[in-house]
């Protein structure tokens, strides 16, 4: 259609140009069999492939959420548990059927905000060293040096914890103020261990801020460290946020080193040096153990993983939203 | 405040001015044989060339001729790229601003800068013209500050009512304008425009050139241009620059703007203002 009508601007001279059929061996048909719509089998069974990856990946996600959703109305049905006793209750014993899940929360807290009051500032230091002030040659250096460290197993995390910061902590407060297991040893090496997530990810949105208003600062008479702080930390803040969201939903799911660390019982206390056990912790013990399948210390530790499930849904769901409401256009 | 005296003799340096018309005493800023390399690549050298006080200065020539590189130099903004090297040197008040006891974040306090795509903070339009000022310790009623400064940069009336709002989401000639009242805000004695009006349309631009005429009252303007009629329309002065068969940047000559155009005394000059090549 266009094509004739082009064709017929062209023959009435309101267009230049030539007519197809003007170069010679070429015809207007010939024309339209070029530009004919080909079938690409490739294109089509790459597509397809694709598709079903990302299937996959979605349908694993809605089964476990079934399994951990199944579960665990198993758990609120049983007539020995009540909502209200799950989330007020100090006590976790499920052999004298006390469900009170505070104290796992409690100690995941305190393990939790342990490492990311270690993890934040020295992270986001580290994170402002790196893009603002390292030359490009130290930064090849320790850029991956960091990420070496994001790769220790977190089972030898929980080991360091246990053989390294347990005894110094002891000999720091004395061996009466602080127990063998303890949540502060398990925050603390938490903390080194999330830290290399929050320094890269925070270097990854100081390091797209662009060089115009680091150089707009820089013009009006700004040192370094004003530029780096009051310019670029700024601008970068909406990713600095997520990478510190990203950390703390980390922290709440670390399992190994709070169950080797931390402490093997629930125990509802405030003092990081005594033992507790975490929510995470908890599951893994409780699941190495020989339960049957359907007993309700079975069915716990499932409403245990959902209500870890929406703790960490919840702050994924806070990150999205700050870096979309927040994510600054520069241009 | 440490003051170095020029390496210069007096007579060298009437030497480098014997080509322009402009007295000595009237100068905001000039150079002596200031050469520049990124690494061993030389990007201009040798450059003689002096900047009247309160005038506008433009500099022309053909693309990758060193104006903006020899721009930057002034406020010592090449410091920032790690490769960049500074031969010769660059007196600003008659002080050489690359002699060793001398900082640069005080030299870029005193020489502001407007750069080619607008890039105001994103914070809001308030911040942006306060910002310079709270950094430098100023200690006067920021309010005012931002509304004359705003005012000065015939920006307020079509701002005054969206101070919190966002610098980002003003138009490109607004954005650059906020730019320019955020550099005069701080009281800068010379301001310097790397091709300032390249990212805007023709309207925009117009009330740019507009705004750099009335500046020039108060302060030193030197611009790098890419728009010939532009710097026929703007500046004072001209300074041309071509680059040699190494590919560094020189400068031809210097002087009115009006002699510059209508009757260069160089060949090169003359070629490329009748666009003959560039």
């Amino acid at each position: 259609m266009a094509l004739t009508s082009t064709k017929q601007a062209l023959v009435s001279g309101k267009l230049p140009g030539k007519l197809p059929g003007d170069l010679p061996g070429e015809t207007a048909s010939d024309t339209q069999s070029l530009l004919h719509k080909r079938f690409r089998l490739g294109e089509t069974f790459i597509q397809g492939f694709l598709f079903v990856c990302g299937a996959i990946s979605i349908l694993t996600t809605i089964g476990i959420l079934y399994v951990l959703g199944h579960e665990s109305l198993l758990f609120f049905r049983n007539p020995d548990v009540s909502l209200l006793e799950f989330f007020t209750g100090t006590k976790w014993q499920p052999a004298i059927l006390e469900f009170g899940i505070l104290p796992l929360f409690n100690a995941t807290l305190i393990t939790s905000a342990i490492a990311l009051l270690v993890a934040l500032p020295l992270g986001l230091s580290a994170a402002v060293y790196l893009s603002e002030y390292a030359t490009p040659r130290t930064r090849g250096v320790l850029k991956p040096i960091l990420e070496i460290l994001a790769g220790i197993p977190t089972v030898v995390y929980g080991y360091f914890a246990l053989s390294f910061m347990t005894p110094l902590l002891r000999t720091l407060f004395g061996a009466d103020t602080v127990e063998i297991y303890n949540t502060a040893s398990a925050g603390l090496v938490m903390g080194i261990l999330i830290l290399p997530l929050v320094t890269s990810m925070s270097e990854d949105a100081l390091s797209a801020v662009p060089g115009s208003l680091r150089e707009a600062a820089y013009a009006l008479g700004a040192t370094k460290l004003e530029t780096a702080v009051k310019v670029v930390v700024p601008a970068a803040l909406s990713g600095i946020t997520a990478a510190f969201i990203i950390a703390a939903s980390r922290a709440i799911g670390e399992t190994m080193i709070v169950a080797i660390a931390a402490g093997a019982g629930p125990s509802f206390t405030l003092n990081p040096f005594r033992a507790a056990e975490t929510m995470t912790g908890h599951i893994v013990r409780i699941s190495g153990g020989d339960l049957s399948y359907d007993s309700i210390d079975y069915n716990s530790i499932f409403a245990i993983g959902l209500m870890l499930f929406f703790m960490t849904l919840t702050l994924n769901l806070i990150s999205n939203r700050i870096v979309r409401r927040f994510r600054e256009v520069y241009e | 405040m440490n003051f170095i005296s020029p390496i210069f003799t007096h007579t060298q340096v009437q030497q480098c001015l014997v080509d322009t018309p402009a007295a000595a005493g009237n100068c905001a800023i000039e150079t002596h044989d200031l050469t520049i390399y990124y690494g061993d690549f030389c990007a201009v050298r040798d450059i003689n060339l002096h900047v009247e006080l309160r005038k506008i200065t433009a500099f022309i020539g053909p693309s990758g001729c060193g104006k903006s590189t020899v721009l930057r130099a002034f406020n010592r903004m090449n410091d920032l790229i790690p490769s960049a090297r500074v031969e010769g040197a660059v007196l600003f008040g008659g002080q050489n601003i690359y002699a060793p006891t001398v900082d640069a974040v005080e030299v870029r306090r005193r020489v502001g800068m407007v750069f080619q795509k607008p890039n105001p903070f994103p914070k809001s339009i308030y911040e942006n013209v306060a910002w310079g000022a709270r950094i430098n310790g100023y200690r006067g009623n920021l309010d005012e500050l931002v509304e004359r400064t705003l005012r000065h940069a015939a920006l307020w009336d079509e701002v005054k009512d969206k101070l919190q709002q966002s610098a980002l989401a003003l138009s490109g000639g607004q954005q650059q304008r906020l730019c320019i009242a955020r550099a005069i805000a701080i009281e800068p004695e010379i301001i310097l425009m790397d091709e300032p009006a390249s990212a805007l349309d023709p309207i925009a631009t117009l009330r740019i050139e507009e705004l750099m005429r009335t500046l020039a009252q108060d302060y030193t303007i030197i611009v790098v241009t890419h728009n010939m009629q532009q710097a026929a329309r703007v500046s004072d002065y001209t300074a041309f620059f071509m680059v040699d068969e190494n590919r560094a940047g020189y400068m031809v000559e210097q002087g009115h703007t009006r002699e510059i155009f209508t009757n260069p005394k160089d060949k090169r000059t003359e070629d490329y203002i009748t666009g003959r090549f560039g």
